[in-house]
């Protein structure tokens, strides 16, 4: 439903670089773990430490040692301003502390006050600020309107990376127990029940049932979805809201008709039943390799040989780039295929080598859009050629549909838009950073509709996903225009005895 | 937040979620719907008492699938989409559904 308790932007031909306006998102911040448990059960105080000043100096000394990569995008930056007019949320909030330049400065002031020459003696001339209470909050709440998207790193001449300083900055946070409600209460259930959602084995279970149940009503052919097989080939790893919400699950149907038609074996598990993996968005390498550990233990508890990762953007980030390092190494799984590797890369596969039918006809109702999610254009690959990742989805879905038109290069690949919710953002207390941020992607998207009559947008991330159906009617648009790319495939793809119209006919006739 | 339901204060969290899942009784739907402007009837009713129930037997809400599919099942296959849920509970059905059944919020990436 889309009322709002903020001006929500209005849709132009293009995104105009606004004035700054100092302040307009000082008064947004997330719920705070108000639970002490969602910040115990993750290794960090339960609330705001009382000697946060030492503490958060020592944390920051830590992480610029441990990390490398920080302490160089702390020193590196120029005021160049390249990066100013790159990210969705200052486009659309004129704020300059969303500039990304602006949202490293907070962490950069204090580093440079505490650990430089310059800032220590002559801090006025170097920006170099004392840390206060009100930092911390200022921290708490530009830190969470950053979606760790990397959009703007891709302008920057040096590469700074403003995810990994947002990272840093939540990390520094948590550690003195001032850790946003959302991420953390999402990861506690991680550990605990093994998905983000909280789903038990058993209400796993009763969902893939009424799915086998729905595909065999559907097609007459028996597709399974088989949870905690032991000795199957392939442990599938996909987020939880694939069990959960739409269009989520409709991409799930897809991949279980592709295992299907590919005569693969395949499992789910209870344990390891999400690729989600929040600890990337709150910095925290513990954590991060804690959720990524339930994923070894389930494969070789199941003795799979092959891991394959569903739509889900950032935890292709988590598999593609540090899994190995993580949880690794990964030498009882069969070494003829990558580890891990992304279903539209299986997918594509089985395209190639001729093992799918589809009818494309049943997705000509539509007109398709590709939407690149963040982490998968920006952080990873897929195949064996540079842009796979790009290009593997688009492929896949021109497989299965006839009508596809791609938005304005500016927007897509490498310089794709966020959709707004990414980063640990995806929660209602973020609404107005989610509807503003998205500005940029329904901006293309509705240049798209008008000048292709494209009708769809399609995803490989359960974030953007959710987040454009909720944000798209406060554009105007429906909800059920976001569709999965699986969800494309399960529509033209032909089983192996599947009944056909004629035959729902004859049996129409027969009764 | 908390509010008053027969008498008693019951506490709820920062979205109006009931801390205390026992704390639930039929009072407090309706008194969250009066808050949310929506006036409940059967067919309200019937969706509230389906969240329950599953989640009694499976410690979460059922999946927007699951519940559609219940609900096509029991009022007829017209009613078993999210439209029709949309239709009763504006801000969602998971979300608030859950909230006037006193289950927890789902969250995730949903």
């Amino acid at each position: 439903m889309a009322t709002a308790e903020f001006d929500v932007p209005e849709l132009q031909e293009y995104v105009d670089v606004p004035e700054v306006e100092e302040g307009t998102m000082a008064h947004l911040k997330p719920f705070v773990v108000t639970n002490p448990e969602h910040n115990t059960d993750l290794g960090f105080p339960g609330e705001l430490v009382e000697d946060w000043h030492g503490k958060t100096l020592e944390k920051l000394d830590d992480l610029r040692s441990r990390y490398r990569s920080l302490q160089v995008y702390l020193d590196a930056c120029v005021k160049c301003g390249s990066c100013t007019d790159k990210c969705h949320y200052y486009l659309t909030t004129k704020d300059p502390k969303n500039m990304p330049v602006g949202r490293q400065d907070l962490l950069r002031k204090v580093y440079r006050r505490y650990f430089t020459f310059a800032g220590k003696y002559f801090p006025k001339l170097v920006g170099a600020e004392d840390l206060t209470r009100e930092t911390l909050d200022d921290w708490y709440s530009y830190y969470h309107q950053c979606s760790q998207c990397r959009r703007c790193s891709v302008f920057c001449p040096y590469g700074i990376d403003t995810a990994e300083i947002s990272m840093a900055a939540r990390e520094i946070l948590d550690s003195i127990g001032y850790g946003q409600k959302y991420c953390n209460e999402i990861i506690a259930k991680v550990h605990k029940v093994g998905n983000n959602l909280g789903l038990p084995g058993p209400a796993i279970e009763d969902t893939l049932e009424g799915l086998e149940e729905d595909v065999f009503d559907e097609t007459g052919v028996e597709v399974k979805f088989p949870l905690d097989v032991k000795g199957a080939e392939i442990l599938l790893v996909t987020p939880s809201a694939d069990f959960f919400a739409e269009p989520h699950v409709d991409g799930l149907i897809g991949y279980a008709k592709v295992f299907h038609e590919a005569g693969v074996s395949w499992t789910l598990s209870t344990t390891a039943s999400e690729a989600g993996n929040f600890g990337m968005f709150i910095g925290s390498y513990e954590n991060m390799r804690r959720v990524s550990m339930r994923v070894r233990e389930a494969a070789l508890e199941l003795g799979v040989k092959r891991i394959v990762f569903g739509e889900c953007g950032h935890a292709w980030r988590v598999a593609y780039a540090f899994l190995n390092t993580l949880a690794g190494p990964f030498d009882f799984l069969d070494p003829d295929y990558p580890v891990p590797q992304h279903i539209c890369e299986f997918t594509k596969q089985q395209i190639d080598a001729g093992k799918l039918t589809f009818d494309k006809s049943q997705n000509d109702d539509m007109t398709i859009t590709f939407h690149d999610s963040c982490n998968v254009a920006r952080a990873t690959r897929m195949g064996d050629k540079p842009g796979g990742q790009m290009d593997i989805p688009r492929e896949v879905i021109k497989a299965a549909c006839n009508n596809y038109v791609d938005m304005d290069h500016n927007t897509i690949g490498e310089r794709t838009f966020c959709c707004g919710g990414g980063g640990g953002l995806l929660t209602d207390d973020l609404m107005e950073i989610r509807v503003k941020g998205a500005l940029p992607r329904m901006t293309a998207l509705n240049n798209a509709v008008q000048e292709h009559g494209v009708t769809h947008l399609a995803a490989i991330c359960a974030i953007c996903k959710s987040q454009f159906t909720k944000v798209m009617p406060y554009y105007g648009m429906d909800m059920d225009q976001v569709v999965s790319v699986h969800q494309l495939v399960s529509n033209a793809i032909v089983l192996t005895g599947q009944r056909t119209e004629d035959d729902e006919e004859e049996q129409d006739e027969e009764a | 937040m908390p509010i008053e339901v027969n008498g008693k204060t019951l506490e709820t969290d920062e979205e109006g979620y009931l801390v205390n899942l026992s704390d639930w009784e039929p009072a407090v739907a309706e008194i969250m719907a009066k808050e949310d402007d929506l006036e409940l009837n059967s067919e309200h009713w019937d969706i509230i008492t389906f969240l329950r129930e599953y989640y009694e037997e499976y410690q979460i809400a059922p999946a927007v699938r699951v519940l559609t599919k219940a609900v096509g099942k029991k009022l007829g296959k017209e009613k078993g989409n999210s439209k029709y849920l949309y239709a009763l509970f504006p801000y969602g059905p998971g979300k608030q559904a859950c909230r006037f059944a006193g289950l927890p919020k789902p969250t995730g990436c949903i």
